[in-house]
Order: C-alpha cells, then structure tokens, then sequence
C-alpha cells in the first residue's frame, strides 16, 4: 500500500481527507510505524524516526510561539498489529498550542497500540491536548497510554481522553503530572464500554508548586459485563495548592465500576476534595425523561450520552 | 367524569398507609389544587398518578378518559398525554436546554418549538438553548426550563408539585400565566401546594390530610383552612390544639 493511499485510508476513518484542513493548519499522520505526512506552521518542530514497531517523535513548540490554529495528530492502523509510539513534547516558555490527536483503529480487530509520552512545559507555556479513539466494533484493541507531565511555574496542561464510539477492547492509562507554582492542571476521562471491555485509568496530580492547582474528571459509563477501575490521586504538599477529583460512573446490567480517590493533603494551606457517585442512571433523572414520553431505553441513553460530553 | 378519576385508591410503605381510600374526579380543563399540610400525600398522590416505580402498587384504581390506566408504565401514561413536573428539576449533564425540550415535544418538535416554549416561560432562547439543564441553571431557571419541556410536549393533563417552590416572586408569576395559557390550551392543570397564594390561582381544591380527602370545593371554601391552620380538620396532621386556639 502506498503512502498516499494509507493516508486517504487512515483520514477516511475519521471522515476526514488531504484536502480536510484548511491551509496554514499543521497536521502529522502515522499508520504503524510510518510516518505518512507531516504539515508544520511555524513555532512547531516535529522530529520523527520509525522504528521496529513504531514511530519516536519529538515535539517542540518555541518559546513565545502562539499557535492559533489547532494542531492535528493521526495514529492508527488499517491492519492488526503492534504500534509504539514514543513521544517526546516540549512547550518552551510561554508558547501555546492545542493539539487535537485522533487514534483510528477502526478498521482492525487485533491492535496493541501503546504511547509512552514525556511533555515538559516550561514557565508560562499552554498545552491543550484532545485525544480521540476510534475503535473497531469487535473488541480486540488494548490501548495504554502513559504519561509523564512537568508543569513549571504559571503553565497550564489540560488533556481530554475520549472514547465512546466502538468497542474499547482493553484501555490502561497511567498519567502523572508533576505542578510547578501557579501552574494549572486539568485530566479528563470520557469512556463508554460494553460487553467485555476492561478500563483502567490511572490519573495521579502532584501539587508541588505554591498555589497550583488540579482537577481530575472521569466519566465512564460501563454496560454489559464491562469493568471500570479508576485510581485518581491528588497529592498537595505546597502553601495554597487546592484541587478536586470528580469520578462519575454509570453502571448497567452486569458491568462493575469502582473509584479508588486518593486525596493526600501535606500542607495546611492545601485544599483537596472529591466526590464519586457510581450507580445506575439517577432514577429522578430517568423518570423526569419518561414523565416526557422517553422510553426507558431512549431516557438511559440520553443520560449516558450526556454524562459523556464534554 | 373527570379527565382523570381515583377510585378508591389507597398505598402503603412498609404497611404505613400514605394515601386512603382516595376517590376523586379532576375536571378537564379545569386548574386544581391538592392542598394540605406536611405529610398529608399531596406528591405521593402526584407521583401515583403518574405512576413512578415506586407508586404502582396501590390498591383501587386510576382511570384517565373513563379507562384504568393502574398498568400502564410512566413512559406509556406520558405517551397518553399526562405528565409530571418535579418539586425540585432533575439537573442532567450534558443534556442541553434544547435538547432536553426537543425531546419533551417529541418528532415534531424542532427548534421554533423550543424557542417559544422559552419565551412563553419568560426565558431568552439565545441565552438558554445551547445551556446544560445542570448545576450552573438556578432552581427557578431549571424549574421554568422544565415547565418549558412541559409547554413544548401539549399534555392533557399536567401534575405540578409544589410549583412556587425555590423560584423568586417573579418567577412564580411567569408559571402562572403559563398555567393559564395551558388551561386555555385545553390543559388539565393539578397543582400539589401546601400554598394558599399557589391555591388562589386554581378553579377547584381538593384537602388532603394523613393521605384521606377531608374536603373538595372551590378556593374560597378551602382557603379557609389555611386561614384557620386546619380547624376544623380531625386529623392527625392538625397543629397542637394550643397553636389552633
């Protein structure tokens, strides 16, 4: 298969063409372990080397550069296979960017994908990071992402993780965000899985920096006999370090969910909370939609449809 | 015949009756209200009209337009033409104002209808459409949204619980006019209200007390018993006798 026709294979699994993104607009395409197509504006360095069973890929956005236009990433594979993708980023100081990355294994029934990331942001850099999975309906793709995260002071990370169109096959993700002073950091979880899907998501916040802040979300809803486990741990150690954890969970037929918050507070300055509800569709809410002529298929749906937007 | 007609109807949790031997007709289109203290079964009364999942196994039965609808599920009685707006809304992430109307209008329904659902309740659509139905609405906003969904499904019949409930004077003047437009509309109104100012805006009143019918009339006969605290009601819900006198 040629580059060209990978290419339009791999974009047309996210709807989308070569000719998809409007001119000025940076975008990098990588089906297993090659590296299809790279478009960079300027600010943004991409350095990429294919290896045995992947792709290595360093990312620098240069200090002061402001990226208006989002960046797009593209990870995927048309067959079955392993794809490691090692990713170096770095924000220098005060640049901005928001990536926007899809992984497409939609049209493959057995894939390993697996993402080892180090992002380091620098003083005052802004990193937006939205990763879209779409997976084959079979069920037999294991994703597992980890991330090491360096916030210095005044920068902001936020990263949105969503998954809810297709099986999930296996997900583990393990994030770690280390927060400088007056940083701001922000991990969102949106899964949705059915028969026997298996999701781990480990997402742990260190706020080490005076007045950094933290806020982890995951909403999951789980059916069939999926299983969900989520370990979310904020740890403050410093003056004014306040954060949150938010774990929702629906939870159907013979799935199982649990929420494992760790809230660890080392400074009587610091300020951590949590809330976790996990349960079946909140019976007001059902009925409040059936009192309108939903059934109750219809209403469920809606709820977990609405409980994994944004 | 009323639109909606209790015959004999009587529950019990955990084998402590909440509503007795009730048998009531509620006219067609007609604004009602069931009054009564705290505890007499006004909501309980509501949501067995509807027939929430824990409401269904009463004794005696409901019809609505003369046939039992005691097996129908909240969903299939909704379909029909009833149904129920909540003391206090539901809040739903992620679900937009419009669409948690649209859906309420059912096919129909498209975006003219949500926005003059809105404006007949007093809301700016470009403000609210594309808001969620959650925690960042206010309890008078979520409660006017939700008669919205309400106005946006043309029931038959609507049960509304305590709906001066968390909402500011002028919030509760905008429901009032609604529910005159809904009477207008053919709409058979049923106002759960502990309220005498709530009870001044209906045509009829039935007072509930210990889940039994005390009394049935028009507002003028039954507001006296907010006037008088219960006097003369027996029940057991009345005031102590030093508060009364």
């Amino acid at each position: 298969m040629s580059d060209k026709t990978a290419l339009d294979r791999l974009l047309a699994t996210i709807n989308m063409h070569r000719h998809s993104f409007e001119e000025g607009t940076a975008h990098v395409e990588i089906h297993g372990n090659q590296v299809l197509n790279t478009v960079l504006v300027e600010g943004l360095h991409v350095e990429s080397r294919e290896t045995a069973s992947g792709v290595d890929v360093n990312i620098l956005v240069e200090a002061g550069a402001r990226i208006d236009k989002p960046v797009y990433f593209c990870f995927g594979m048309l067959e079955n296979g392993l794809q490691h993708i090692r990713m170096r980023v770095h924000f220098q100081e005060k640049a901005k960017a928001r990536f926007i990355s899809h992984c497409s294994f939609a049209a493959a029934s057995e894939v390993e994908h697996l993402m080892d990331a180090e992002i380091q942001l620098d003083a005052g850099a802004e990193y937006s990071y939205f990763e879209r999975h779409i997976h084959s309906e079979q069920g037999g793709i294991r994703v597992v992402p980890k991330a090491k995260v360096t916030l210095a002071e005044e920068s902001r990370f936020a990263t949105e993780f969503e998954l809810i169109k297709g099986r999930v096959g296996e997900i583990d993700i393990d994030y770690e965000a280390y927060c400088g002073d007056h940083s701001v950091l922000e991990l969102l979880s949106r899964i949705s899985g059915r028969g026997d899907d298996r999701i781990k998501i480990r997402e742990a916040g260190f706020l080490n920096g005076k007045y950094s802040r933290g806020v982890l979300t995951s909403h999951i809803a789980v059916r069939d006999s999926a299983r969900a486990e989520i370990y979310n741990e904020l740890q403050a150690t410093a003056e004014g370090a306040a954060g949150h954890v938010d774990c929702n969970e629906i939870v159907q037929n013979q799935a199982q969910a649990k929420a494992i918050p760790i809230v660890d507070v080392r400074h009587p300055k610091a300020h951590v909370t949590h809330e976790a509800a996990i349960g079946s569709v909140d019976s007001k809410q059902l009925q409040t939609l059936m009192s309108r002529g939903l059934s109750e298929e219809e209403a469920v749906e809606m709820i977990i449809q609405g409980l994994l937007r944004k | 015949m009323g639109i909606i007609e209790l015959r004999d109807v009587s529950l019990s949790f955990d084998e402590h009756p909440i509503l007795q031997h009730l048998s009531i007709d509620f006219w067609e289109e007609h604004i009602h209200a069931v009054v009564g203290p705290n505890g007499a079964g006004k909501s309980t009364l509501a949501h067995t009209i509807m027939g929430l999942p824990d409401y269904r196994q009463h004794s005696g039965d409901i019809l609505y337009d003369g046939k039992s609808i005691k097996h129908l599920s909240v969903d299939q009685r909704a379909k029909q033409g009833i149904t129920l707006a909540w003391q206090e809304p539901a809040r739903f992430h992620g679900i937009s104002v419009e669409e948690f109307i649209q859906r309420a209008a059912g096919k129909g329904g498209g975006a003219r209808t949500v926005e003059s659902s809105l404006e007949l309740v007093g809301l700016d659509p470009d403000r609210y459409m594309a808001r969620d139905v959650d925690a960042t609405l206010s309890g008078g906003e979520r409660k006017r949204i939700e008669l919205a969904s309400i106005v946006a499904m043309e029931p038959r019949v609507v049960l509304m619980d305590e709906p001066d409930s968390g909402v500011d004077i002028d919030a509760i003047q905008s429901i009032f006019e609604v529910l005159g437009k809904l009477k207008q509309r053919g709409t058979t109104v049923i106002m759960i209200t502990h309220s005498g100012e709530v009870l001044k805006r209906a045509d009829h009143a039935f007072l509930l007390c210990s889940g039994a019918l005390v009394d049935k009339g028009t507002v003028d006969q039954l507001s006296s018993y907010f006037e008088r605290k219960c006097v003369p009601c027996t029940h057991k819900n009345v005031p102590d006798e030093e508060v009364l006198l």
